[in-house]
């Protein structure tokens, strides 16, 4: 593997390289040079991204205990348990670029990771883990779908394993809203208020608005992503407010309406304070889901030192034999 | 009273028994579901909670049709007060640390273990046929927390001694799976199911295996505790049934 920095016309010939890849649309993979900057991309969007799995398990585990019937129960665990193998799939990918997973849970631990806003709002009622499903797997699957075709091989095929789950889930969230509508008043009510409650924050998933974006232009550049936010938070739309009718239900926006001549939704404005102040961690729920993730690790810690002690031991067991049965 | 118990009560008593324990074992594995001591854990746990869950689906869907009245699982599972749960002592007592968790698995997957395996030949064929299921599953739960009895027993010594107090804790609560009663009885006579007491042999000698391998030594318990198939359960139970059953409670004759 060439050694980066060592030599600047080296460098300067790894880029033409790098570039000409990226330019074919072929895959990056671990081994290949790449620029310092897009591997620093790289690890932050997976490592963000990992991190979301598995804060976003909690969320939705706040409902396993109570899943109002035992086919949704099981359904529920599933799907949370989906989450964290996502979680654990993307752990390996950012791994890939050289980096261990314990520097990575030490840097969500420390604050200096981010996982996707959206987890940050509370589940309040049954009708939530229709919405959430639908909603918020939803516009995940639009940004993942676009991320099976980026330009890192390990990213992009871990994204393929996990659209296929996630459209899974999106169609369980749905099914749950389906029953709801179809049932009675209160459970129509319940329905109604868990969209009115998912539907901004939903449209704020796919992050600031195109001209306030700070790493969307280089990541296009680099095919690590390849279409803006702006883009797939429209493509959602389009697909989400049709479903919306099925459901009998009514979007949270008095500026929704079809635009003939674009071909699309026109929607009204996200509330961008709302946004920012959840990302910099005044959300109803950053506090809680923190104290969540920092808690069971820390109560974990036993367990792993034990587990870790425990293959010691076992190891130096089985050296000991061997060489007795050298000796012998 | 329990003499006049007829085959079919007594099968209906059997399903909702083995209905009882899966789900009541299942939830409180469940609650694990995001605080895994690490990654594989959480997914390995939440793996073993749902298999209990969907053996709870088809044991009490079984005891629903034994007893005829149109009871589905959910009406059994969510509208019986913890009188009427007949789950043993041990699946409902709280989780604890990660250690107190897996003895309490351990010590009822060494008795599931067996008891699948001798059901296998029931002459109910329902029964045979979940037993037969519930096994495969059974096998890997039984593997899963041997393997994390001797990993902490023989792990570091705090792992040693959170074992040793989980096992010291739990080990009152392992009487009542080999207790024998009237249901039993009519059942192992219409060889429909099998004597608990018969089970207990083996399920011991696995439990002293694994106990020895992982440096634990077994409690000395003057009075085991017992009561859960009379509905007579710790303080425990009522509290998690009524998280368990708070949507459908609230909202009564509603579909999910
Ligand atoms: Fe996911
Ligand atoms: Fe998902």
């Amino acid at each position: 593997m060439p050694v980066e920095g060592s030599n600047k016309t080296d460098n300067q010939d790894f880029m033409k390289i790098f570039d000409a890849r990226i330019e074919r649309d072929e895959k990056v993979e671990p081994k290949d040079w790449m620029p310092d900057a897009y591997r620093k991309t790289l690890i932050r969007q997976i490592s963000q991204h990992a991190h979301s799995e598995v804060i976003g398990m909690q969320p939705e585990g706040n409902w396993i205990l109570r899943a109002p019937s035992l086919r949704r129960k099981v359904a529920l665990l599933a799907k949370v348990q989906d989450e964290a193998g996502h979680g654990l799939y993307l752990y390996s990918a950012a791994e890939t670029l050289g980096i261990e997973r314990d520097e990575l849970y030490q840097q969500l631990l420390d604050g200096k990771a981010k996982y996707s806003s959206i987890f940050n709002y509370p589940t309040l009622t049954w009708a939530d883990m229709g919405a959430v499903g639908w909603l918020v797997d939803g516009a995940a699957i639009m940004n993942q779908v676009m991320l099976t075709r980026t330009s890192y091989g390990p990213y992009a095929r871990a994204m393929v394993r996990i659209c296929k789950e996630e459209s899974f889930h999106q169609r369980q969230g749905y099914e749950i809203l389906l029953h709801l509508v179809k049932g009675s008043e209160a459970q129509k009510d319940m329905a109604q208020d868990a969209l009115n409650r998912w539907w901004w924050p939903s449209l704020m998933m796919f992050g600031p608005t195109d001209s306030e974006s700070t790493h969307s232009e280089q990541s296009m550049a680099w095919k690590i992503k390849r279409k803006s936010n702006d883009e797939l938070r429209q493509a959602f739309v389009d697909a989400t407010v049709p479903q919306a009718e099925v459901l009998g239900l009514t979007i949270p926006d008095p500026d929704l309406k079809w635009n003939e001549e674009r071909g699309h939704y026109d929607f009204g404005p996200i509330d961008w304070d709302e946004f920012w102040q959840v990302v910099k961690g005044d959300g109803p729920c950053n506090r809680e889901r923190m104290a969540h993730y920092t808690k069971a690790y820390e109560e974990g810690a036993w367990v792993r030192e034990a587990a870790m002690a425990y293959a010691e031991k076992k190891q130096k067991r089985r050296e000991a034999a061997k060489s007795d049965l050298q000796v012998a | 009273m329990d003499n006049s118990l007829s085959p079919n009560q007594a099968l209906f008593n059997f399903a909702l028994h083995m209905g009882d324990n899966t789900l009541i074992a299942g939830h409180r594995l469940s609650e694990w579901t995001s605080q895994g001591p690490a990654l594989e854990q959480d997914i390995a746990i939440t793996n073993i909670a749902l298999d209990l869950v969907g053996q709870a689906r088809s044991w009490l869907s079984l005891a629903g049709e034994l007893e005829g009245k149109g009871r589905s699982e959910d009406d059994l599972a969510y509208l019986r007060s913890d009188r009427e749960y007949t789950n043993f002592l041990l699946c409902e007592q709280p989780n604890g640390d990660w250690g107190m968790t897996i003895v309490r698995q351990f010590l009822f997957d060494c008795y599931h273990f067996e008891l699948l395996n001798a059901l296998l030949d029931s002459k109910h064929e329902q029964i045979a046929a979940i037993a037969a299921k519930s096994l495969k599953e059974v096998t890997y739960h039984l593997r899963y927390s041997s393997e994390w009895m001797i990993r902490l027993g023989d792990g570091t010594p705090e792992s040693h001694k959170r074992m040793q107090n989980g096992l010291d804790e739990r080990w009152r609560f392992l009487g009542e799976l080999f207790e024998d009663t009237e249901t039993d009885k009519v059942l192992a006579e219409a060889e429909l199911s099998v004597l608990p007491s018969s089970l207990e042999e083996a399920a011991m000698n696995r439990i002293e295996a694994v106990l020895k391998e992982a440096t634990l030594s077994q409690p000395e318990v003057k009075h085991f505790q017992t009561g859960g198939r009379k509905g007579i359960h710790s303080e425990y139970l009522g509290h998690l049934l009524a998280v368990m059953q708070s949507v459908p409670r609230a909202y009564p004759g509603q579909s999910w």
